[in-house]
């Protein structure tokens, strides 16, 4: 411990002195923090942990995952895990993919001024402001191909100044273009038919009725993606 | 075969497709076919006034920064109200070099608007570069007979500094149609407004505006009204709808996109055309010219 190199940063304002190296996650923990919200996956996936930071003698502000960025000497900071925007409610089925549907329910996007600063406030570098053009013109096949990558962070709606809540639109329109550009997946058909056919409802009722112990047994020799294990391994 | 680089606008992917489709046979036939910008954003819908309101010029200019990516000197639209704010944040931005730089000092990390681009609309490339009788050639389906009221609105002609043509006198569409073959039609509503975005809070005043267009144009003796902008087309089917059954003069009155007849002289399948355009084609159109 006593040859750790340490750095300062800077979280909601205090001093902390960090090791080198580590996580904004990471030294966030060192530093005492103790994550009840704000944190999921650790691998940059669950997009849970967006946070805000400033560069010493900068006056951008950067916007990253805590799970994914390096402490750097001078850096102030503080987590944005949650964003509490309004989410349309839709019966997807009872949708038509042919009318501007993602304007309807999020109409908010007519305000969009081009300014380009979702982009920048997006972790995962997608053309944020490019997918909400898209929206706003019904192109989801665009949509859904630009906001692929989204994690639902938030970050860019926090940035907004029109207030748009460009990840809920993002996730509308994979929805509505994989209904209205896609093929029902055969394997998913056979699934669903396999469910209502009951094939299943044996080894269901076996696991609602199982005790703890049983449970717990069965949880640690679960087997982890059976087929890829063999697949590599024959 | 040169190319334009063209910018459609978020009505001409929506409810205006037909003007974007009918306009792409048209220049592809003419052998200056459109290409669309790979990434494009709203125009900003409406040119902003306010003498220190940048902010809301730079959706255009984003744009200039994507023409300016493809080599391309100019960018070339169909909708007339993108016409109005793209040609003005042009004229505005590209003459004063301190709000370009606000403009790009704001946009940090794209590159620079070098403030080089011009906006011109598929009317002035048809009258300057195509010609009336380049145009006239390529109808091999003259528009013989028919009596078209070319509709203009406001976007295209107003301000003067970027109108496409005399603000209240225009000829240039009337022009581009009697190229092939159609009969004009004078009528003094060709530059009144539409009623606009009243259509959506006050649509009775929308309507009455457009009634008076739609009335002067029928008693004028014409088929049909054209239009270069989605929203005045949208405005009038909407009156020509609420005045059909009520008011004689202009019960069989259409409204079409100016590229809608343009196609259908230029040879378009029948196929192609909505059943007004083909309606028109088969009742009112001649063998021979004349009248």
């Amino acid at each position: 411990m006593a040859d750790e190199k340490l750095t300062q940063i800077y979280i909601m304002g205090k001093a902390y002195d960090v090791p080198v190296g580590v996580t904004i996650m990471d030294a966030m923990e060192y530093a005492g923090y103790r994550f009840i919200r704000g944190a999921g996956c650790r691998s940059g996936f669950c997009g849970a942990c967006g946070t805000v930071y400033r560069k010493a003698g900068e006056y951008r502000l950067e916007f990253v995952l805590a799970c994914q960025e390096m402490v750097e000497e001078g850096m102030h900071l503080t987590q944005l895990p949650f964003t509490p925007a309004p989410r349309s409610d839709y019966v997807l089925n009872e949708l038509d993919p042919r009318e501007n549907v993602l304007l309807q329910h999020y109409p908010e996007i007519a305000r969009c001024v081009s300014c380009n600063t979702c982009t920048k406030a997006c972790p995962q570098e997608i053309e944020v402001m490019d997918y909400i053009q898209a929206a706003l013109r019904g192109d989801v096949a665009k949509v859904a191909e630009l906001s692929f990558d989204c994690i639902a962070c938030g970050l860019c709606a926090m940035r907004c100044p029109a207030d748009i809540k460009h990840y809920h639109v993002g996730q509308m329109g994979r929805r509505l273009h994989s209904i209205a550009n896609s093929p029902m997946p055969d394997h998913l058909t056979e699934r669903i038919a396999q469910l209502e056919g009951g094939t299943f409802d044996n080894e269901m009722n076996a696991l609602a009725g199982a005790s703890l112990d049983d449970l717990k047994t069965k949880y640690a020799e679960r087997v982890i993606e059976k087929a890829v294990t063999e697949e590599v391994t024959t | 075969m040169s190319e334009l680089t063209y910018f459609p606008g978020c009505s001409l992917k929506d409810n205006a497709k037909r003007f974007e489709d009918t306009a792409f046979f048209v220049m592809e036939r003419l052998e200056m076919p459109l290409r669309e910008l790979e990434t494009w954003n709203c125009c900003g819908t409406v040119y902003s006034l306010t003498a220190d309101d940048l902010m809301h010029h730079v959706a255009s200019v984003r744009n200039f920064v994507r023409t300016q990516e493809t080599g391309s000197e100019e960018l070339v639209t169909l909708c007339a109200m993108c016409y109005n704010t793209l040609s003005r944040v042009a004229g505005r931005i590209n003459a004063d070099e301190e709000e370009r730089t606000k403009i790009n000092a704001f946009m940090d990390r794209e590159p620079d608007y070098e403030g080089t681009i011009r906006v011109r609309h598929v009317l002035q490339v048809l009258r300057d570069s195509v010609g009336w009788e380049r145009l006239a050639e390529g109808a091999t389906r003259p528009l013989f007979g028919l009596k078209v009221a070319a509709y203009y609105g406001c976007t295209l002609v107003r301000p003067r500094e970027t109108g496409i043509d005399d603000m209240e006198r225009p000829t240039v569409m009337a022009d581009a149609l009697e190229a092939v073959g159609a009969e004009p039609v004078v009528f003094p509503f060709e530059a009144e407004c539409c009623g606009t975005y009243q259509i959506v809070d006050e649509p009775h005043l929308a309507l009455e505006q457009s009634e008076r267009i739609l009335q002067s144009a029928a008693l004028a003796g014409a088929d049909v009204v054209v239009t270069a902008c989605p929203l005045c087309q949208h405005n009038l089917e909407q009156a020509a709808e609420s005045l059909a059954a009520d008011v004689e003069e202009i019960r069989d009155i259409k409204v079409v996109y100016f590229t809608e007849l343009l196609a259908a002289a230029l040879g378009a399948d029948e196929g192609s055309m909505t059943p007004v355009v083909r309606e028109l084609i088969t009742s009112r159109v001649t063998a021979e010219g004349g009248a």
